[in-house]
């Protein structure tokens, strides 16, 4: 029987996968070939999607990007045998946007069914948790501590630190949240990682439970991702099944449950503690901290809560030794980082590798520049919430410190490129639009500041006054900054005063005002 | 409370004054805290919406590849703006912002369908088939 992968990830799903699968399958049944379809997660390399897979006796030979309607002639140019096609890409490991990365948190995404336990396992699956069901809380604290491991939600709060606050809390019931509610422009890590390897999520939440003693874990994700929700939800009913979760995790450990949540369209729920009250039935409004999640949490108890790439760092942590992990990386950024290139690039898709690399590298050595052909003009980093970087500053190194050092973010390591057609004024716009569109409300400097904003950037593009406005934007930027309770109206000054320091000509070219000339 | 919404909405198609009422006496709530739930989150609905749903990402990734131009060639020619429906009820037009289909943009979802690089000739398509 010959096995076709055929990805069941967004990106493929989004260009025709499903109808390329239902070609083959007719196909299949027509002419009886001795082939079965498997729906693979994606490799990331999103402008081949939708990339199709045979094995053959010589391994797994790549086609793409294939459209609805081309299996036909694919079959007849010998596709089941690895024949010759113009889009015949040959063995995918080898594609030079693949071999040159560090793959350990997506090893597996692209490569299995997601959802079958089999192929989890044959490419070390569960290793990971085996070990942790050995030691004890402390000691799998300690290895996730030691391995240097920090949120990859955006904030880079060393994780062990947080799992061993909740360790210390005593309590009658603690939580593991996963935090999958990724809003932000630009990012499609948590996504892939649960359309692609979504038994590597409950892998790390049992770890994550084993270690603070808590019973029961939450995955939290948007109501946007319907693919995701689908092969998440189906990958805890079999992990029920198989025992792996339950009354007893693997059969010898202690109880642990994990149930799948949706969030309804709102941004600011990927805020921890606005998670927190959305996951208990309420608005999703921040809380203020302290208290901290770790000391009360869901429910007021203690509560581990992790971004999904976290969580799905630790299996190969725990799997392959502190060390291993801890030797990727550059200064106090330690491990692999899943960079997302997206926007108007050449090459877009995931890139997981060591920190360190330059934001140029990244954005023409491995994006290969715009897909418009045009210059780049300017990269944001970390979401609508974000600096935008001019090209003078592609020397930065993607770490945590570096790019706070030039008043920017990382975030979750999302990257959207523009070429020299944007217009950087209407871009500070936007921000103020989108912070006052998603703003909980609750704290009066993004509430408000986002809306006099908005107004105060309006009158700049209408020629109102620009210097005075703009002094106005730099002053709301300000309180917005250390006056908000999160990071939504706390952000939202990185897009608009990075626009304004680096692409000043944006913001003074409406200046020449036909008011002021009037008057 | 956010499963027993999608589900009332699922089953419904909006969350109406009946159902608060509901939610209300069943989980002990004031009509208040539920109202204050509902309206909070932007995926629930008090009117109902157009036999299909077309969502089109207006965030910073669509936008660098010319999001700004596709949005505007639908709303004319589906003859409606952003969150609006159609007068026979055939559509409603939504901006959401992002899909995660950030390296394949610009991008929508017709009914829980994705789709990916939006261009011209394939808003022709959708606009088309909406009209069906």
């Amino acid at each position: 029987m010959i096995r076709v992968f055929i990805p069941l990830d967004s990106f493929a799903v989004a260009l025709g996968a499903d109808e390329i699968a239902d070609e083959l399958a007719l196909a299949i049944t027509r002419s009886d070939l001795d082939a079965t379809i498997v729906r693979n997660g994606s490799h990331g390399l999103a402008w081949l999607e939708p990339l199709l897979e045979v094995e053959t006796p010589e391994g797994r030979i790549a086609y793409g990007p294939i459209e609805p309607g081309e299996i036909a002639g694919l079959l007849k140019a010998g596709f089941l045998t690895g024949g010759q096609h113009p889009k015949r890409i040959g063995d995918i490991q080898k594609h030079p946007y693949l071999a040159n990365q560090t793959r350990l948190t997506f090893r597996r995404c692209g490569i299995i069914d997601p959802l079958s336990l089999g192929d989890y396992r044959d490419l070390g699956g569960f290793e990971g948790l085996k070990r942790a069901i050995a030691m004890t809380p402390h000691e799998i604290v300690q290895e996730v501590t030691d391995s240097g491991l920090r949120g990859r939600g955006g904030a880079g709060f060393p994780t062990g630190v947080k799992w061993k606050t909740v360790l210390e809390t005593e309590a009658d019931r603690k939580y593991i949240v996963v935090n999958a509610d990724e809003g932000d422009s630009g990012t499609f890590a948590d996504r892939m990682i649960m359309e692609g390897d979504p038994f590597c999520l409950i892998e790390g939440m049992v770890i994550a439970g084993l270690a603070t003693k808590a019973t029961k874990g939450f995955i939290y994700t948007r109501s946007e991702y319907p693919v995701a929700i689908r092969i998440v939800e189906e990958a805890i009913r079999l992990a029920y099944e198989a025992g792996i979760i339950g009354k007893s995790v693997m059969g010898t450990g202690p109880a642990f449950d994990i149930e799948m949540r949706v969030g309804a369209g709102a941004y600011v729920c990927g805020e921890e503690t606005a998670l927190l009250e959305s996951l208990e039935g309420k608005r999703g409004q921040v809380r203020a901290k302290p208290p901290l999640p770790a000391h009360k949490g869901f429910m007021d108890r203690p509560t581990v809560i992790n971004n999904i790439i976290s969580i799905t760092s630790v299996p190969i942590i725990l799997a392959e030794g502190a060390e291993q992990y801890k030797n990727f990386g550059t200064g106090r950024s330690r491990g692999t980082i899943p960079i997302q290139i997206a926007g108007n690039v050449k090459f877009g898709g995931l890139y997981e590798t060591a920190f360190g690399l330059t934001l140029g590298e990244i954005v023409d050595g491995i994006g290969g520049g715009t897909a418009s052909g045009r210059p780049v003009r300017a990269v944001q980093v970390g979401g609508p919430l974000g600096a935008y970087f001019p090209r003078e500053l592609f020397d930065t190194p993607f770490d945590y410190e570096a790019f706070a050092a030039r008043d920017g973010l990382i975030g979750h390591a999302g990257l959207v490129v523009f070429d020299d057609s944007v217009d950087m004024l209407k871009q500070a716009r936007f921000a103020f639009e989108f912070c006052a569109i998603e703003s909980c409300g609750k704290c009066t400097p993004c509430r408000i500041g986002a809306v006099r904003g908005l107004e105060s950037v309006e009158k700049i593009i209408a020629g109102d006054r620009p210097a005075e406005n703009i002094a106005l934007v730099e002053d709301l930027c300000n309180t917005m900054k250390f006056g908000s309770l999160c990071a939504l109206g706390g952000f939202t000054p990185y897009p608009v005063m990075s626009a304004i320091t680096h692409f000043p000509e944006d913001f003074h070219g409406h200046s020449q005002p036909v008011r002021e000339a009037a008057e | 409370m956010l499963p027993i919404l999608h589900a009332l909405q699922g089953r419904f198609g909006l969350i109406g004054e009946e159902a608060v009422r509901l939610i209300s006496a069943e989980l002990n709530l004031s009509r208040a805290e539920v109202y204050g739930v509902v309206s909070f989150y932007h995926d629930f609905r008090k009117e109902p919406h157009g036999r299909h749903v077309l969502k089109v990402c207006r965030a910073e990734a669509c936008q660098s590849m010319g999001s700004d131009a596709i949005a505007d060639s639908l709303e004319r020619a589906l003859g409606i703006k952003f969150g609006e429906t159609s007068a026979d009820g055939q559509v409603t037009l939504e901006a959401v912002y992002c899909l995660g289909l950030c390296a394949v943009a610009p991008s929508a979802m017709l009914d829980g369908r994705l789709i990916g690089r939006l261009s011209e000739a394939k808003v022709a398509l959708l606009a088309e088939e909406i009209r069906l």
